[in-house]
């Protein structure tokens, strides 16, 4: 069984992030490190892997080069292989073009589950698997919380506002896993010594078959026009208990009549 | 939502799938829908994506639709994105609002964690947005005909793959939180279930309601019903009181709309007193029996 997680490099957790105003894209100079949502994703196939007793687990990205760094710390958890989209013509790519690119990269491993983290870090989109399983033409299932395969099929257990939706699926089928499906392990010592001999693969659009015009900004169809500074919240007040802290809130929803 | 499209100009509908919906069909048309599309079908009636995605794309062949707009939820979400896999459409999500600009529609969208206001655009249509809950109020309009028009959905096999086993039950007695004013809402700094007492003190003082994060209600502390955040409810109340609550971003989107958010926690470095109206650090446990008591007292 052949198991493929969607991973991705985000900026550092203590980066603090901001849109470049030139490029208008996120600034990525500093420190990466693999989406902690991720992590689940990467986990979460190993638990199948390990339960499964046999089968492969490949993480699939786009990125620059040195995306590959992260991609290792997926191999030094367990996973088995690791595939780069590194192309500088995918810079910029939206969901559309994102999702063109990672579906012909999956299409190429034929995997029978794909997987997703949550959501990533820095663009609060949380939507990528949508878009990749339409593309691939698979069931879908979000916000997992809980996954088992039996056979040929999935359930899943998902994560509504509503509460828990109990999802069945055939393989091959693209599932996003919540934060809450597990706790991801921490790589051994020796995980992490083994990682670096682990096959690492960077393909470009064209080993893809994805033309230039299909990726990036170009093939992006939405664009960022301008930025600016989010409307003033109005004052922030922060105080410290001396005891009168109760009296201070009343006087502060009194002075907004709110009471 | 329905308001706000109106208000673009152009012609606005609303959309509605499922089983047995139609007399909800109405309802669009107050708000602001002049023709409501509606696809009542068996297949339907599970809240999953992908046969969603198939009715409203073929809405958007037929119809000539150019904008198709939602309202943020983990179910719009999936629909939204396949959609615009499907029609080759660009999708902007995490808005805050839209506006005509020149012929095009230009969308406001909150990004990095809120700090920086990124202006988005849709360079072909169709175009899809995916708006944050609460992004607008509702608006009745004054009394116009809706028409409603129904249609016969085709749907594709494997948008049928995916069966729904069993469907969360929303439980909900008395009031939803999602309707109530006030709100004082706890997480894990509260330390047990029993001090959720205090929080019922104090929102029965305010004639508020009681509302709570993932955390505290995987632990079983409260029920599912009154979860605000990311898989729970989005709600913006007048006044929010955040009560031994961190304030991670998960929390956060459920609850950022409010129109004053007052944190009582005991860690002064918790993110939430970074988008607090009014942020007190200390103890809770004394602070918010006190708090009850003088409300009390100021009503009488």
């Amino acid at each position: 069984m052949k198991i493929a997680v969607c991973v991705k490099e985000v900026p550092d957790a203590t980066a603090h992030k901001r849109i470049d105003p030139g490029t208008k894209r996120l600034d990525r100079s500093g420190e990466g490190a693999l989406n902690a949502f991720d992590a689940n994703a990467v986990e979460e196939a190993l638990r199948l892997k390990d339960a499964t007793g046999d089968g492969e687990v490949v993480v699939v990205s786009m990125g620059p080069e040195r995306a590959l760094n992260s991609l290792r710390k997926a191999l030094a958890m367990g996973a088995d292989r690791a595939v780069l989209v590194a192309d500088a013509a995918a810079a910029g790519s939206d969901l559309l073009a994102t999702s063109l690119t990672l579906a012909k990269a999956l299409e190429r491993e034929q995997p029978d589950l794909v997987l997703f983290g949550q959501q990533s870090s820095d663009s609060d989109g949380a939507v990528l698997w949508a878009a990749v399983a339409e593309r691939l033409r698979r069931p879908v299932i979000s916000q997992v919380a809980e996954l088992t395969l039996e056979g040929g099929s999935l359930t899943g257990k998902r994560q509504t506002e509503f509460g828990y939706d109990t999802i069945r699926a055939p393989l091959p089928a693209v599932v996003a896993v919540a934060d809450s499906i597990n706790e991801p392990r921490y790589p051994s010592l020796k995980g992490i010594m083994g990682a670096k001999s682990k096959p690492q693969e960077t393909v470009s659009l064209a080993d893809l078959g994805v033309d230039a015009g299909q990726a990036g900004e170009q093939g992006s169809r939405t664009e960022v026009l301008a930025l600016s500074d989010p409307p003033p919240r109005g004052e922030i007040r922060k105080l410290e208990d001396d005891g009168t802290a109760a009296e201070q809130i009343v006087a502060f929803l009194a002075d907004k009549r709110l009471i | 939502m329905l308001g706000k499209a109106a208000s673009l100009g152009g012609d606005v509908a609303g959309v509605l799938l499922g089983s047995g919906v139609e007399g909800l069909a109405h309802q669009a048309g107050i708000y602001g829908a002049a023709t409501v599309y509606v696809a009542d079908d068996a297949r339907l009636e599970a809240p999953l994506p992908q046969p969603r995605v198939d009715a409203i794309a073929q809405l958007v062949g037929e119809q000539g639709i150019e904008t198709v707009l939602f309202a943020q939820s983990i179910l719009a979400a999936d629909i939204a994105a396949g959609l615009a896999a499907r029609l080759d459409a660009g999708l902007n999500w995490q808005l805050t609002d839209i506006a005509a600009d020149s012929g095009t529609l230009v969308g406001k969208q909150s990004a990095l964690g809120d700090s920086v206001v990124v202006d988005v655009g849709w360079k072909t249509t169709p175009r899809i947005g995916l708006f944050r809950s609460g992004a607008f109020d509702p608006v009745e309009r004054a009394t116009g005909q809706t028409q409603i028009q129904t249609f016969e959905p085709e749907l594709q096999e494997f948008s049928l793959a995916a069966e729904m086993v069993e469907q969360a039950h929303a439980e909900e007695s008395g009031p939803s939180i999602e309707d109530a004013n006030v709100i004082v809402a706890g997480g894990r700094g509260l330390g047990e279930p029993e001090k959720f007492g205090l929080l019922e003190e104090l929102a029965k003082a305010l004639g508020g309601a009681v509302a709570a994060t993932r955390a505290v209600v995987d632990a079983g502390w409260y029920p599912y019903s009154t979860q605000v955040g990311q898989t729970g409810k989005s709600v913006s109340p007048t006044l929010y009181i955040a009560c031994g609550i961190s304030g991670a971003i998960q929390h956060k989107v459920g609850m950022q709309s409010s129109k004053t958010i007052v944190a009582i926690n005991k860690d002064p470095n918790a993110p939430i007193f970074e988008f607090a109206d009014l942020g007190v650090v200390g103890d809770l446990h004394a602070i918010v029996p006190k708090l009850t008591e003088l409300v009390r007292a100021r009503k009488s």
